[in-house]
């Protein structure tokens, strides 16, 4: 387990457990990333300047790590632009149809003892990892 | 004011990814490879990152229940209770694309720091498919509308 950071993981973890609180705490929202995006998409929708502002903060947390020279190295993605699609396409409508994703469900609705999102976070999770499986190994190339 | 508290609070997440590694893909696909489980190249990180999030936000919650918000009128807790299919169905959906390429919604937008083109395309793809979803006939009716009286989604 070379790659295992327990210290630093423990801390973000826990820093994304205080926003989720926090959000709550200020706004009475659920800090549910795929909700917050999804919610700006809808022309109906007028709550735009609380979801503009979280995914700005988003969006200035790394910018700020670089400053202080902890620059976040640009992610390692497949090099074909349609896979890159093809999987967004699957979070974006994904996380609409199961109303969550990673954080909505994972954070928040597992914090809450949900059992929609207990449910659906096991179901990702397994998903997610019969894919790797799948592409990693079984149909690596 | 509450733009600038939901900007902080966005803030604090994005550190919560940074810190924690899950911004980076690899690192999350580290997590979701068992194969590196007998190999011995595992890396666990991700369920630390969710175990610690989760004993703050259980804790968190139960205090912040009780509490009207500062900057609303109520919190707005999601009402739904039934497994259904839609929550079946989408789980395994977005699943499936997570494990593709590794990235889920928060650390997505939180890459748009750097400028990646396939984190560009990525959210693209997502809003497209977010907007898919919205705008899909059958569902246009009763979803989004359900949508637009309480929260915008009903669980995250």
């Amino acid at each position: 387990m070379a790659n295992f950071t327990p210290v630093s993981a423990a801390i973000g973890g826990a820093l994304i457990g205080l926003a989720a609180v926090l959000l709550m705490l200020f706004t009475g929202r659920i800090a549910g990333v795929s909700g917050i995006f999804g919610g700006l998409l809808n022309p109906q929708n007028s709550d735009r300047a609380w979801r503009v502002a979280f995914i700005a903060g988003l969006i200035l947390a790394p910018l700020s790590a670089a400053l202080v020279g902890q620059a976040v190295p640009m992610p390692q993605l497949p090099k074909s632009f349609i896979v890159i699609a093809v999987a967004g396409l699957l979070v974006g409508f994904g996380t609409r149809l199961g109303s969550g994703c990673t954080s909505g469900h994972g954070i928040c609705g597992i914090a809450r003892l949900s059992p929609r999102s207990i449910a659906a976070t096991m179901i990702f999770m397994v998903a997610a990892i019969i894919v790797v499986a799948l592409t990693h190994h079984v149909f690596a190339g | 004011m509450p733009a600038l508290a939901s900007l902080l609070c966005g803030y604090i997440f994005g550190l919560g990814l940074v810190i924690s590694g899950m911004i980076m893909p690899t690192k999350v696909l580290g997590f979701l490879d068992f194969f590196g489980i007998p190999s011995g190249a595992w890396d666990p990180s991700l369920a630390v990152v969710m175990a610690a999030g989760l004993a703050v936000a259980s804790i968190g919650y139960a205090l912040v229940r009780p509490r009207t918000p500062i900057f609303a009128a109520q919190n707005l807790w999601p009402a739904a209770k039934e497994i259904d299919r839609p929550l079946v169905a989408g789980a395994l959906l977005f699943g499936i694309g997570w494990g593709l390429i590794g990235l889920c919604p928060g650390p997505a937008l939180a890459n748009l720091a750097t400028a990646s083109p396939g984190v560009i395309v990525f959210v693209i793809a997502m809003a497209i498919g977010m907007a898919a979803h919205d705008l899909w006939p059958a569902r246009a009716a009763t979803h989004v509308r359900r949508d637009l009286t309480a929260a915008t989604a009903a669980d995250g």
